[in-house]
């Protein structure tokens, strides 16, 4: 299944903050059914949108070494809708960071205009569930998601800071 | 700069009040985090990293809620109560909260009553005053 709700990232600062770029299209088909004749972007799918610009910044301030998931929407509110043909873009700044957890903050924008202010709690799985086993490779951070990195980020040498 | 307690009160009551959603007059110092405000886990990291940023303070993931460790030990917890040697960690570890009526019936599945807005008040005056 293809899950990716941002194309490209416009800035990255690592450790610190993003963003990310993502053209609304038509041809994405939920839009036909949300609503017919009245397309507009999901507030759950801007969400996601959110979570997945600040869960690379957070995955990638740690190297990628742990499962970096969603936990917590703490506050999210939106302003206006998000047509078809719009272009947003996602600015993620991390609050806090730590090995078991990190904090985000984000606003949603278009062009200038305010969409949407989007804080979020990510957990890193691995150190928060302790006992259970996972799968070796890090089924959160895909290529997909790492690729949108090239460029950006060099690879990090591994560190087992907090 | 020392804060007073009703200044400490004050701050903890905005964070909790930012990090679980409530209204104001929900944050009382009686009130339990888990009980009365409905924190989770991920709402105690979420407490720990605001408590940081406000008070300037650092707090060690296990210092503020050190529960786990207590209830996974078998040397503390028997029957689903804390044992002797249980009470004793439970008092070395968590000076911040009251334990006077758990002692009384440490049953380990009242422990999370134990976490009360008074508790986090009284850590962090701790913290404030050892900084």
């Amino acid at each position: 299944m293809r899950w990716i709700w941002i194309d490209k990232f416009l800035e990255f600062n690592s450790g610190k903050s993003a963003v990310a770029l993502k053209n609304v299209t038509l041809a994405e088909e939920h839009l036909h059914d949300h609503f017919p004749g009245f397309p507009i972007m999901p507030e759950c799918l801007m969400i996601e949108a959110m979570a997945q610009t600040a869960g690379i910044l957070v995955g990638e301030a740690r190297n990628f070494e742990e499962k970096v998931i969603l936990a917590k929407i703490t506050t999210c509110v939106f302003h206006h809708y998000v047509r078809p043909g719009d272009t947003i873009t996602l600015h993620a700044v991390i609050e806090s960071i730590a090995p078991e957890a990190a904090s985000t903050s984000g606003r949603i924008l278009r062009g200038e205009e305010l969409i949407a202010e989007i804080s979020l709690m990510f957990s890193h799985i691995d150190k928060n569930l302790s006992g259970k086993q996972f799968p070796e490779e890090n089924f959160v951070f895909t290529d997909m998601f790492k690729s949108l990195l090239t460029g950006l980020v060099e690879p990090k040498t591994v560190s087992g800071q907090g | 700069m020392a804060m007073s307690r009703d200044e400490v009160f004050g701050e903890v009551k905005e964070v909790l009040v930012d990090a679980l959603g409530l209204d104001d007059d929900e944050v009382t110092e009686s009130a339990t985090l888990m009980g009365d405000l409905g924190a989770e886990s991920i709402d105690f990291l979420d407490i720990v990293f605001r408590l940081e940023k406000s008070f300037g303070i650092k707090i060690p993931r296990e210092e503020l809620f050190p529960a786990e460790s207590l209830m996974n030990n078998p040397e503390y917890v028997s029957n689903g109560k804390l044992t002797d040697k249980g009470m004793a960690e439970l008092k070395a570890k968590m000076p911040h909260t009251n334990i006077s009526k758990f002692q009384d019936d440490p049953d380990i599945n009242k422990m999370a009553d134990l976490f009360t807005v008074a508790a986090v008040v009284n850590f962090v005056e701790g913290k404030l005053k050892a900084a």
